[in-house]
């Protein structure tokens, strides 16, 4: 066996598989090392977690093929509703209303379960002729040489290929290997992540109430069924997760409110405490780094697997143009372009998800007055509305063109 | 064929020519304004060669089959991408010191490319034939442009492409090419370049076609200093310019 590829991919999560499958149709080899068993991500029941994705990742998942497969599963999100709220006094009157209807590019997104995800990029993966899906196995060492990198396996088998992509998480070995720092923080606050079957149905609306102790959204999934992040302080929030199932919708009921009618949970409940973590550097010598292990963000509004599709696409963007101009793709002055193409983006979402998540996460009334009227402003101005749609939706910026039309 | 007489590197020159290579593949060294400008370079040549040869470059090996010539080759930062697309790749240096650091860089690539010590008279003299000829950036340093493209002339075959990059003559040039890149931003040697030697396209176009060539097309290579990257231009040849012309079949 040829040991040598044109692309190692580190991660077996949603993004490393997107890249994975994107690449080996554009015709490079790829092998794609992920640690966990490929049965563990198959045969996985509904939990409870699902994905918003942005019409920007949808078109990136038609675009490598995936699409047909999950559309079945998929709710479209067709408004948003943002609403200033405090449990037991019901929402201001101050509120956010989106439309997919003001921007002409059909759905805002889709809601998508995790498990559905998966087991469409398993499928797409098992058979592609360039591609090879190396699970489970453990990286333990990466050196960069002259041209090209190697790893070292657990089993004590080497790979090597002209880059390295690091797609394992905000944790990432392949970032620390490569000697690239993390700046990381804490936001003191606990997401407690579920689905819920209602009463009534939701009509593809996506609600989001700014609590004082962390936002609720409330997301629309196929049927009368939506998923639920709750985020709150970190000792509340742990208070409510210890309860059992009719204790937590109890907890939940006064802000979660009764518009659509009775609630009953169903799947499993989670927590994932929250904080930020970004890589100080997206590449270092013939390594690159998308998804959480480049910047692992606040998951206030939805956008980190956004985020790393949107790494997916403009690397892919820029790996096929240095190939096509006959450039060592894998070279630092390819991987610099991705960099630059990306950094910025990051960043900016890092900070406006942090900034909103600090502006909207307490109970100070000059605050909670200062975003009322916010809201209120942008709520009354189309071209405003239209820019938060777009935005919401992945079509701002520098398109990469696997997510444009 | 005199090439053959360079093809042996004394094994105590292999590290200084190791050193050598590094520095000419150092995008951040004294080859900086090279690396810069290869992208632009290799966008106009690859579309280029694409087009006259009927060439997908989406193909895995767009340019197999193809016979390329890189004159003035130095650390082979064109010769590499031709080689990576699949070409059967010459590069010819008058300078004798960059072949063995030109022939190290493509062992470390993975890359076969046939590096060799000598002039594009001498191989017209002896009879080589390409598809395509890269002459970037060299006529503004040869003595005599006409003997020169005459030369390119007879290395290609009927139906062979020459891509030609050189500078503009006139005041914008000067200041550009002289002033900023040698005087101020100090991106090459002083004296890298002499003005009086620089070519307008018009008098390239028409060296070109007394030396038997017929020229299809010219673009403009500008450097944007807000976003410190060169694009092509249709417009602007008012400094860096390069220029495509086929020898008649």
């Amino acid at each position: 066996m040829d040991t040598h590829s044109d692309i190692l991919i580190v991660g077996g999560g949603l993004n490393g598989p997107a890249l994975a499958l994107a690449l080996g149709n554009a015709g490079f080899s790829v092998r794609i090392v992920d640690s966990l068993p490929k049965d563990v991500r198959e045969d996985a029941e509904f939990d409870g977690r699902a994905y918003a994705l942005a019409l920007g990742s949808q078109r990136l998942l038609s675009g490598i093929g995936v699409w047909p497969t999950v559309e079945p599963n998929a709710q479209p999100m067709l408004e948003i509703k943002v609403t200033d709220g405090r449990a037991g006094e019901g929402p201001s009157p101050w509120m956010m209303h989106f439309d997919h209807a003001e921007i002409d590019e059909g759905p805002m997104g889709y809601l998508v379960e995790d498990r559905h995800l998966r087991r469409a990029f398993l499928s797409a993966m098992e058979d592609h002729p360039k591609l090879e899906h190396i699970a489970p196995a453990t990286v333990v060492d990466q050196t960069a040489e002259a041209g090209r990198i190697s790893i070292a396996l657990a089993d004590g088998s080497t790979l090597s290929a002209s880059v390295l992509i690091g797609s394992d998480g905000r944790s990432s070995g392949t970032a620390q290997r490569a000697g690239i720092k993390r700046t990381a923080w804490d936001y003191g606050q606990t997401a407690l992540v579920c689905a819920a079957e209602h009463a009534k149905p939701h009509g593809g609306i996506a609600h989001q109430f700014f609590m004082p102790g962390g936002p609720l959204a409330i997301l629309p999934l196929t049927g009368n069924r939506s998923a639920i992040v709750w985020s709150e302080d970190r000792a509340k929030a742990h208070h409510v997760a210890a309860f059992d199932d009719d204790g937590f919708l109890d907890a939940l009921r006064p802000a979660f409110g009764d518009f659509l009618g009775e609630i009953t949970l169903c799947g499993e409940r989670f927590t994932y405490p929250l904080g930020l973590s970004i890589a100080t550097s997206l590449v270092a010598d013939r390594v690159a780094l998308i998804g959480d292990a480049a910047h692992g963000i606040h998951p206030i509004a939805g956008q980190g697997l956004n985020a790393g599709l949107r790494d997916v696409a403009a690397l892919v963007d820029v790996l096929i143009d240095a190939r096509k101009r006959g450039e060592d793709f894998g070279g630092a002055q390819a991987l610099a372009r991705y960099q630059s193409w990306r950094q910025f983006d990051t960043t900016k979402l890092a900070m406006a998800t942090d900034g909103f998540n600090r502006l909207f996460s307490n109970d100070n009334p000059l605050l909670r007055a200062a975003r009322d009227i916010g809201m209120g402003v942008i709520n009354a101005s189309p071209a405003l509305r239209r820019a938060f749609i777009r935005e919401a939706a992945g079509l701002n910026g520098d398109l990469p063109s696997l997510m444009a039309r | 064929m005199q090439a053959e007489a360079t093809n042996t590197v004394d094994p105590s020159e292999i590290a200084k020519f190791e050193a050598m290579a590094a520095e000419w593949w150092d995008l951040e060294g004294k080859f900086k304004p090279l690396h810069m400008m290869n992208p632009v370079r290799l966008e106009y040549i690859t579309t280029q060669v694409a087009a006259e040869f009927d060439r997908d470059l989406d193909d895995p090996l767009p340019f197999k089959g193809l016979r390329i010539l890189d004159i003035g080759c130095g650390g082979g930062l064109l010769c590499e991408p031709m080689a990576r697309l699949g070409a059967t790749v010459v590069g010819a240096d008058a300078a004798e010191r960059n072949i063995p650091v030109a022939r190290i860089h493509a062992e470390q690539s993975g890359l076969e490319i046939d590096y060799r010590h000598t002039t594009a008279e001498a191989m017209a003299s002896a009879g080589e034939q390409f598809d395509v000829v890269l002459n970037m950036e060299v006529v503004e340093h040869v003595a005599d442009p006409q003997g020169y493209l005459t030369a390119c002339q007879q290395l290609l075959r009927p139906g062979g492409l020459h891509l030609c990059s050189t500078i503009n003559r006139n005041p914008k040039s000067f200041a550009m090419a002289i002033v900023g890149a040698e005087w101020v931003m100090r991106w090459l040697p002083k004296g890298t370049h002499e003005w009086s030697k620089f070519i307008t396209p018009d008098e390239l176009f028409d060296l070109m076609t007394k030396a038997g060539m017929e020229p299809v097309d010219r673009k403009g290579y500008v450097f944007n200093f807000a976003r410190f990257t060169w694009s092509i231009s249709d417009r602007d040849l008012s400094v860096n310019y390069v220029t495509a012309a086929t020898k008649p079949a």
